[in-house]
Order: C-alpha cells, then sequence, then structure tokens
C-alpha cells in the first residue's frame, strides 16, 4: 500500500472512531443525567446564575475549605 | 453598602473593553471607507495622488479586516474573559498578585503589537498570506501575547473555588488552544536574509522580510485550514463562549440544556478542523479532501444550531423580556443571525453552489450577516451588560441603546441584500455564454451592474458604525454620568436609565 492509501484508510477510521465517541458520549450524558461528583448536569447553570464572589459554588473545590 | 470580604477585580477587562471600542472605531471606520471606495472609485485617491499610497483600497483592506479580527473581536474576547473568568470561577484577580500582573502586561503587549501591526500594514509591509500578514518579528511578538493569556486562563482556574468549569470556560480554552495551533502552523515562515538562490548566493532583502514554508497548493491548504478556522477559534467558539454566560446572566434564565451544551461542544471541535477545504472547491487541492471539506461543512449546522437554539430556548416563557430589553433583543438577533449565517455558508459550500458564488460578493456578505449581526452584536451585548457591574452604574440610555439597535439591525440587512443580489448577479453574468461558448459579458460589465448594490452596501456599513458610535457614546456617558447603583440591582438584568 501506498502512503495516499494509508492516509486514506487512516482517515476513515479516525473520522468513523470519532463519531462512535461522540455519540457515546451523548449518549451517556442522557443516560446517567449525573456527573463523576453525582451533581446533575443541569445544576452547572447555575454557576453563572449564582456567580458573585460571596455566592456558595454548585461543586466547590474542596469541601473541607468552605465549612 | 453591605460589607463585603472580596470584590472581583476589573481592572485589566476595563483595558479591554476600551481597546475593543477603540478598535471597533477603527476597523468599521476603515471598512466604510473601503465600502464607497469600491462603489466610488475616486475615493481611492481622496487625499490626493501623493498619498494615494496609503488610502487605496489594497493598502487599507488588511487593516480592515486585522482591525476587525484581530483588534475588535480579540480585545472583546479578552475582556469578556477577564470578566467572565473570575465569576463563573469564583476567584478574584486580586487574589493574585501575579495573575494581576500577567493581565496587565497581556494588555501592554497586546497594545504594542496593535502599534506594530497598524504601523507596518500602512507601510505596505506584508506577507501577503490573508488574515496572516504580519512579517515575523510581529508574529513572535503576537506568540508571547497568546501565551500570556493562556497563563491567565489557567492560572485563574488553577486558584479557582468552583471546581467544575462552566461551559463558558471550555469555549475560551478551545479559543486558546485552536488560535494557538492554527497560529503557529499557518506562520511557519523563513526570514528572506536566511534564504539563498540556487546558485547559493544570498537573496537578501529587508530583514524583516520572510517568505512561507509551504508552497503552491500546500501553501493553500494550510492558508485555509487556518483562516477557516480562524472563523471558528476566533469568531464562533469564543462568541458562543459569551452568549452562554451573558444571555442566561442577563435574563435570569438557566440555560435551557446544559447536556446540549456539551455535546455541540464536542460537536463543534469534532467537525469544525475539516470543513476549511470548501475555500478551495475547483482548486488543485484533491479531489476527495474538497467533497470532505463540503461535507463536513454541512453537518457543522448541526453543532452550530446545536448551541443557538439552545439559546433561544433558554428564553422559552420569557419573551416579554425581549421586547422589553434592548440588551437581551442584541443576544437574541445575534443567535438568530448565528443560525442563519451557519446555514448559509454550508449551502455555499455545497460545490454546485459554490460554482456561482465563488469569488463573489455573496461570500463577502455571508462573512458580514455573520460579524456584523452576530460577532459584533454579541460583543457590544456583552460589554453592555458588563458596563454596570464594572463601573457601578446604570447603563446611561436604554433609549439610544434601543435606536443603536434598530440602526444597525437596517445596516445588515442592507449589507448582506445588497451582497446577496450582488453575488448572485455577479456569478451568473461570469458563467453566462452564447452556443459557441463565447463569454457573454466582459468584467465591465458587471461592475457597472452592481454599482447601485455596492452603493447599498456602503450605506449599510455606514449606519452599522453610526450605532457603534452611539454604543460608544453610551459606554462612555455610563462610565462618567450613569446613576450609581447597589451591589443588589445588579443580580441578572442590567440597570438602565432612560
Amino acid at each position: 500500500m501506498d502512503i495516499a492509501t494509508l492516509q486514506a484508510y487512516g482517515y476513515f477510521v479516525l473520522t468513523v472512531g470519532l463519531t462512535v465517541i461522540l455519540y457515546a458520549y451523548i449518549y451517556h450524558l442522557y443516560k446517567n443525567r449525573k456527573d463523576a461528583d453525582g451533581h446533575d448536569y443541569e445544576e452547572y447553570s447555575n454557576i453563572a446564575l449564582n456567580d458573585d464572589i460571596v455566592d456558595t459554588p454548585v461543586n466547590a473545590v474542596s469541601k473541607t475549605e468552605d465549612k | 453598602m453591605e460589607n463585603r470580604p472580596l470584590e472581583y477585580d476589573y481592572t485589566v477587562a476595563k483595558m479591554f473593553m476600551l481597546a475593543t471600542i477603540v478598535l471597533g472605531i477603527v476597523g468599521m471606520l476603515i471598512g466604510v471607507i473601503l465600502a464607497f471606495e469600491l462603489a466610488f472609485p475616486s475615493i481611492n485617491t481622496i487625499l490626493g495622488e501623493g498619498l494615494a499610497e496609503y488610502t487605496n483600497f489594497s493598502r487599507l483592506r488588511p487593516l480592515h479586516t486585522d482591525a476587525v479580527i484581530f483588534g475588535f473581536t480579540l480585545s472583546g474576547i479578552f475582556a469578556t474573559w477577564y470578566y467572565v473568568g473570575q465569576r463563573v470561577l469564583k476567584v478574584s484577580m486580586a487574589e493574585s498578585g501575579f495573575l494581576m500582573f500577567i493581565g496587565k502586561l497581556h494588555f501592554v503587549l497586546y497594545v504594542i503589537g496593535v502599534a506594530a501591526v497598524v504601523v507596518s500594514l500602512f507601510a505596505g509591509v506584508t506577507t501577503s498570506k490573508e488574515y496572516a500578514e504580519f512579517e515575523w518579528p510581529i508574529d513572535i511578538a503576537i506568540v508571547v501575547v497568546w501565551v500570556l493569556f493562556g497563563m491567565s486562563i489557567f492560572g485563574l482556574i488553577g486558584i479557582r473555588r468552583e471546581k467544575s468549569l462552566y461551559i463558558s470556560v471550555w469555549y475560551y480554552i478551545a479559543t486558546f488552544l485552536g488560535i494557538a495551533m492554527l497560529y503557529l502552523f499557518n506562520n511557519m515562515e523563513v526570514p528572506t536574509m536566511l534564504v539563498s538562490a540556487p546558485d547559493g548566493s544570498a537573496i537578501g532583502g529587508a530583514w524583516y522580510h520572510s517568505v512561507s514554508m509551504y508552497a503552491g497548493t500546500n501553501d493553500a491548504l494550510v492558508q485555509w485550514w487556518y483562516g477557516h478556522n480562524a472563523v471558528a477559534f476566533g469568531f464562533t467558539v469564543p462568541i458562543v463562549a459569551m452568549i452562554y454566560y451573558f444571555l442566561p446572566k442577563e435574563s435570569g434564565q438557566a440555560i435551557y440544556s446544559y447536556k446540549l451544551s456539551l455535546l455541540s461542544f464536542w460537536g463543534l471541535m469534532f467537525v469544525y478542523l475539516w470543513a476549511g477545504g470548501h475555500h478551495l472547491l475547483y482548486s488543485t487541492v484533491p479531489d476527495w479532501m474538497q467533497t470532505m471539506g463540503s461535507i463536513f461543512s454541512v453537518i457543522l449546522i448541526l453543532p452550530s444550531w446545536g448551541s443557538a437554539i439552545n439559546m433561544l430556548l433558554t428564553m422559552k416563557g420569557e419573551w416579554q423580556q425581549v421586547a422589553a430589553s434592548p440588551l437581551i433583543k442584541f443576544m437574541v438577533l445575534g443567535s438568530t443571525f448565528y443560525m442563519f449565517s451557519t446555514l448559509e455558508g454550508p449551502i455555499q459550500a455545497i460545490k454546485s453552489v459554490n460554482a456561482i458564488a465563488h469569488f463573489t460578493d455573496w461570500i463577502v456578505g455571508h462573512v458580514h450577516d455573520g460579524v456584523l449581526g452576530w460577532v459584533g452584536f454579541m460583543i457590544m451585548a456583552a460589554l453592555y451588560h458588563m458596563a454596570p457591574r464594572v463601573f457601578k452604574r446604570e447603563i446611561y440610555s436604554k433609549s439610544l441603546m434601543a435606536a443603536q439597535f434598530w440602526i444597525q439591525t437596517l445596516g445588515v440587512v442592507f449589507y448582506f441584500t445588497s451582497m446577496w443580489i450582488a453575488g448572485i448577479t455577479q456569478g451568473m453574468m461570469w458563467r453566462a455564454h452564447d452556443e459557441f461558448g463565447n463569454l457573454a459579458y466582459s468584467f465591465i460589465d458587471t461592475v457597472t451592474v452592481l454599482h447601485p448594490y455596492y452603493a447599498i452596501r456602503g450605506v449599510g456599513g455606514l449606519l452599522y458604525l453610526t450605532g457603534f458610535l452611539m454604543f460608544a457614546y453610551n459606554i462612555y456617558k455610563t462610565m462618567t454620568a450613569g446613576r450609581k447603583v447597589e451591589e443588589s440591582e445588579l443580580a441578572s438584568a442590567s440597570p438602565m436609565g432612560a
């Protein structure tokens, strides 16, 4: 196989692979609804809505620091 | 006033707000001059033959594009980053002397870079690569400015209190990484003083002059991979970052679907990088690559509309706010123009349509409904939202803002409708031939026919510039004469004077 054919196969595999990953990610988001920290993804909209410096973070960096 | 232990520090944001307004005026003014030069060629030499070198279309054109892209838009991106970044990460720049220093250095070096660009382009020093006209010393300076921007982003993220990065931060990070990659690869160049002729003798030339490391079709491919993704990571990604913050915040509505924002993000990242080939349809580029560019351009509708529809649905049940607030109007119309422009682009990227559209004014029209209706509206809306919060004063005049909105909307409509008609007329006339294949029209025939549309485009641009000057005046009066407001008035909808 010459380099151009290899490139073409590589390109095809990459495209299909990335498409599968993207759809798997969509499936994951809608199936689990929550991230690894147990927060519903939709809660993160509040990061913008409650963004005063005195507001409580949605997901604080360290819970022990903010007691 | 309540006792607050810590405040966000908007010093650097304010500096970049000023730069946004100044460079916006400069870039748009030059754009209007160029539009009228096309309609009335005598303006090319309006200051006399002696100064024609500095006033002709070809000298001014890169100054217009670079001033609005790398001046107005980039400053707007930086200004909003130094505002939004602190707020969604819940950390103040006042907490880190180092980040404050980096931020100020970022601004100072940026201004020096802008000055170098203005002087060199006016002097006619250019690499002749579209949107990458700067010679190598300026390129290196820009890389330094960009690294400082990256240090600000990741530095602020490093000291954050909010663990999860808000969707806008994802988009700002993508802007940083995307532009860094594009800029480095497209600007690979060799100073001519280091190049020798085939016989070994030095070519010489000015010390600052360079030639691209790529040649021919390769150069075209890298150039349009860069050019189209500059639109992606300069005009789309960071502006989406802005609307994901400013529209929910101003309207007080949570994003319609945060999950949709995440998958639109990855969709956009995945698809955009492959679409640049559509600039090279019917060229020497391999056919499969042209087809790929077309296909990915059409797929690009999905993630683009994913974000735009998400924003429009965020206003679900709250449409009275669109009627009541000119600030929300700017953002909703911006989002609508984003949808419009991201549908128009893929249509133009289809090969058979491109056969008519390529090299015509329709392309210019497409760019401008995107940048005037989407980028410009969103950046102005962002600055309007920021102004009361950074100056602690209400927006000087709501009615002035509303008048500006309608004047500029009319300007955008004049601009893109005239360019549609001009572009399609042009494309059809270029292709028309008789039964023996002789061209039906000469080039000057098209120029004659297009003249009225060029004049209308100039008027459209002038209206937009007028609106921008109203915006600048409104922000200036907000800063100096607006009623002082308390923090409690700034939770969502921006306070506005009559």
